[in-house]
């Protein structure tokens, strides 16, 4: 469905240019069709970039996306069939209109023969598809709706194209826990629709929650990647485990991150790159980095 | 969708207006400005109708006579009537405001807006530029131009006047556009293949709406000051009368000297005041748009 | 006893009238105890901080008392309080990057917030202090700019607790920060109890499981009211209060999956606080309302030291 092949993006920094800024380094995944993919990673990781990079957001420095083969082209076209949804709900309504202005736009760029009757209807639809009652959130301005129920009406609006993959950017990191669950839920509902979702979150358990596979960012780049039991259950790469270890559980008290030992696939040729160590179980070579520093 | 027809205006939208209204009426500093400039534009608008004369610098009566019932605000050392210049000067000034000023919101909106949004060289280019103008002595250049080309009618004067007064609030448009470009309305706007033109008319100048109220009214009033200034050290248009060659006139016939305080307190006091309280006008919208400047 | 806050009210005036955001809450807390306040936004947990220290503009006290070791705190009067503050009680907030002074160095700043209250530096023992929370001194000779969002977090921390104050406010101060560097600050909050630098530790999060690591006590808020207070391990694992019980169930942790073990969220939103129902505040989305719920419940303690606001779990 989505592949990413060694995307790289370069900031110029300083006037003019002077100095450059390596964001994301020759990040290579693939994001199968029905399935979700948690893209994990602290700040600086250059999670988001990579997903705005794949919504042509922002343009890329190096490197392929191709969606089913084809490679992006950003525009009216694309979007079509790859939507994305961000973290600030409130930031993505502007304030002076009503939220639902966001469907209109949606009819005026894509369905402009379809009549304003028939579009109510499709709109009422796809509501109801995210669990919201159209009579409670129609009509009214962003500030008089919660962030969850404005996060799902984004859901809703991109359910209303042909969507094939949604790219999903810290969508819940501003959401209470009793409604971040619902917005989650409704995210891995969408795979059984057969569509693909990139989930982009700083959050461990929420992307176990949720994905069928798991990449964690480092620095640009990835350390470890897989399908997503295999990273939780037996995690390779240091960086892996010190996160891991890091995330407060309710039932279990904090545990001291595994010492970190002399990097097991640095002999065996991973240099530069990811070893398969198991079937689907990539992990990068652990001193291509500094990753016995003490985190600040 | 309901949204779209403009006839059920929501409770809420009427609430929000009226929110602003509210504090618009109950804020002196906006009242008293308004209603200041009120009265001299009705001066200049309604004035030389009323008065029916073939021009405003024709000799009606003996010169130098000091206010009476016939002649309000008496008469220059050539017999001229000095309220008829009067009115027809408020009517000039209140041109050369609108013309100059008007002149300079666009071009300010239009380098702003794209600089803002668009970033990158094209915003260090016309950066720049805008550097450049605002670095220019700008009455040496009016000077300059007045000196060769020679200024006949008010418009020209004003067209000038626009020409060379955008550079500050191109800036500050810039950097409020700036600000709201990075906003994730803007990327949804574009995820739903809104083009660019369309989204700074449409997503962001509406949030800056009271921004460049604000801005076309302090242009406004420096386009009147510029004009004044230019007409009271001559260089003036030559047809017609303004309140700045009143005053020039007033200088050059030395009203000073021979105690003709009635032909030289009008027009200073009049464009003092219409400058003042538009000045005053802007803090006052300002406290009403800004929530946090409001007196509670 | 070191602070004891009974039935206090704080509201904050709007243009539509006042949003009763503290609505009389009770609780005390002991020497030495850490307690984690968690709630949804809009609870009430950060105005409680806040009234504790300083209150904004907008916010009037209504009623109610504080008292910290045994004198009542003037929190309604901001001069008054100025005594009080960072000498008794001290206050982390939330985004510590701007609470530094970007054109200073750290030291020369902690040196003049220490002058303008009237306090001489001991350089020895910030020093000493700037090393226990992990950070090398050289810090000091830094500009704010310089240091990560976890350094300056501990920074902060190390400036507000100085004085050893008795009470210290932490409010959401992980929020914003890496697992990793979360777990050290908290880490750091834990150590400087211990060392006595502060007495008691008022732990403000939205995030139920990190309070879990570091609070004694976890008092969760709903609407601008207590609904449960408990010792930290029975409130996680015997929750009484209805609300307590679907929040806890909310929160994925690892280990859960969405195929396996799909988790539910809490129904419905929190009421307005601007003209809050009568009765339990929880009423509309609580699967054990009754008829009962239209009258208010009171916080009972129905276990020593577990107090619960639901007439159910009685």
């Amino acid at each position: 469905m989505l592949k990413v092949e060694n995307l790289t993006k370069v900031y110029k920094v300083g006037t003019f240019g002077g100095r450059t800024l390596k964001a994301v380094d020759a990040v290579s995944f693939e994001v199968p069709q029905g399935e979700v993919v948690s893209l994990i990673g602290e700040s600086g990781s250059g999670k988001s970039t990579i997903g705005k990079m794949i919504l042509g957001l922002i343009p890329m420095t190096s490197g392929t996306i191709t969606v089913d083969g084809v490679p992006v082209r950003a525009g009216r076209e694309y979007y079509r069939t790859v939507q994305g949804v961000f973290q600030d709900p409130f930031s993505c309504y502007n304030p002076v209109f009503k939220a639902d202005r966001v469907f209109q736009l949606i009819k005026d760029s894509y369905y402009p023969s379809v009549s304003d009757k028939e579009w109510a209807e499709r709109v009422h639809v796809a509501i109801e598809d995210v669990r919201l009652n159209p009579r409670e959130v129609l009509g009214k301005f962003p500030h008089q709706l919660s962030g969850g129920q404005l996060q799902r009406l984004l859901i809703a609006r991109a359910l209303l194209l042909d969507l094939k993959l949604l790219i999903a950017d810290e969508i819940t990191s501003m959401l209470d826990a009793s409604t971040r669950i619902d917005v989650l839920n409704l995210l891995a509902e969408l795979k059984t629709r057969g569509l693909s979702v990139l989930y982009v979150t700083h959050d461990l358990s929420l992307g176990h929650y949720l994905a069928e596979r798991t990449v964690v960012l480092r620095s640009g780049t990835i350390v470890e990647m897989g399908l997503t039991h295999k990273v939780f259950d037996g995690p390779l790469h240091p960086y892996t485990r010190q996160l891991l270890s890091s995330v407060p559980r309710l039932h279990a008290p904090w545990e001291d991150a595994a010492a970190v030992e002399t990097c097991l696939y640095h002999e065996r040729g991973g240099k530069g790159g990811l070893y398969e160590a198991e079937p689907g179980h990539f992990v990068a070579c652990a001193q291509l980095d500094d990753c016995q520093g003490e985190p600040s | 969708m309901t949204t779209t027809t403009p006839t059920a205006l929501p409770t809420e939208e009427r609430v929000v207006r009226r929110e602003a209204l509210y504090f618009a009426v109950r804020n002196p500093k906006l009242v008293i400005g308004f209603s200041i400039v009120f009265v001299f534009a009705v001066i200049g608008l309604l004035g030389p109708v009323l008065l029916d004369v073939d021009s405003p610098n024709e000799y009606v009566a003996m010169p130098m006579l000091p206010p009476s019932s016939e002649h309000w605000f008496g008469t220059t050392t050539q017999g001229q009537d000095v309220f008829t210049q009067f009115v027809y000067g408020v009517r000039t000034t209140f041109l050369a405001g609108a013309i100059g000023g008007g002149i300079a919101a666009v071009i300010a909106m239009a380098i702003g807006f794209t600089a803002g949004y668009r970033g990158g060289l094209v915003d260090e280019a016309l950066n720049m530029l805008t550097n450049i103008v605002l670095v220019i002595p700008t009455l040496a250049v009016l000077l300059i131009i007045n000196a060769y080309l020679g200024i006949r009618s008010v418009g020209m004067q004003a067209l000038l006047i626009g020409l060379t007064s955008w550079p500050w609030a191109a800036r500050a448009i810039r950097a409020q556009t700036f600000s709201l470009r990075s906003r994730d309305f803007v990327d949804l706007a574009r995820l739903s293949g809104v083009g660019t033109p369309r989204i700074i008319a449409r997503e962001i100048a509406p949030n800056m709406s009271s921004y460049l109220f604000m801005t076309f009214i302090l242009l406004f009033g420096s386009s009147v000051l510029i004009a004044a200034s230019l007409d009271f050290i001559g260089l003036g248009p030559t047809e017609g009368v303004s309140l700045g060659l009143m005053l020039q006139n007033a200088t050059q016939w030395s009203a000073l000297q021979l105690g003709l305080w009635w032909w030289f307190v009008p027009p200073g006091a009049a464009i003092t005041a219409v400058v003042g309280a538009l000045y005053v006008a802007n803090v006052g919208l300002d406290e009403v748009f800004n929530p946090k400047l409001r007196e509670t | 006893m070191s602070l004891r806050v009974s039935d206090l009210r704080v509201h904050y005036r709007t243009l539509r009238g006042d949003v009763k955001a503290l609505d009389g809450v009770s609780f005390a807390m002991d020497d030495g105890e850490i307690l984690g306040l968690a709630g949804e936004s809009g609870c009430g947990k950060t105005t409680l901080g806040k009234s504790l220290i300083r209150m904004d503009g907008r916010m009037r006290h209504i009623g109610g008392s504080v008292e910290l070791d045994g004198r009542e705190l003037p929190i309604g009067d901001d001069r008054a309080m100025n005594g009080f503050r960072f000498h008794e009680i001290s206050l982390i907030p939330q985004y510590s990057m701007s609470a530094m002074n970007p054109t200073r160095r750290i030291g020369k700043m902690i040196n003049e917030l220490l002058r303008s209250r009237g306090v001489t530096l001991d350089r020895e023992e910030l020093e000493r202090r700037i090393a226990q929370v992990g950070l090398p001194v050289e810090v000091l000779g830094r500009y704010p700019i310089e240091l990560s969002g976890g350094q300056k977090q501990r920074v902060v921390m190390v400036i507000s607790t100085l004085l050893d104050p008795a009470l210290l406010i932490a409010d959401e101060i992980t929020s914003a920060l890496d697992v990793s560097t979360q777990k050290a600050v908290a880490k750091a909050l834990l150590d400087f109890r211990d060392r006595g630098y502060v007495k008691s530790m008022i732990f403000i999060t939205h995030d139920l499981a990190l309070t879990a690591h570091i609070a004694d006590t976890i008092m969760v808020m709903y609407a601008g009211k207590l609904a449960e207070k408990a010792p930290t391990e029975e409130l996680i694992k015997a929750p009484k209060h209805p609300y307590t019980k679907l929040l806890i169930n909310s929160l994925p942790e690892i280990g859960v999956r969405f195929e396996e073990r799909k988790l539910e969220g809490i129904p419905g939103s929190p009421p307005s606080l601007l003209r809050p129902p009568q009765g339990c505040r929880f009423r509309d989305r609580c699967p054990l309302a009754s008829e009962q719920c239209v009258e208010e419940p009171p916080a009972t303690e129905v276990e020593p030291n577990h107090y619960v606001a639901c007439w159910k779990a009685a």
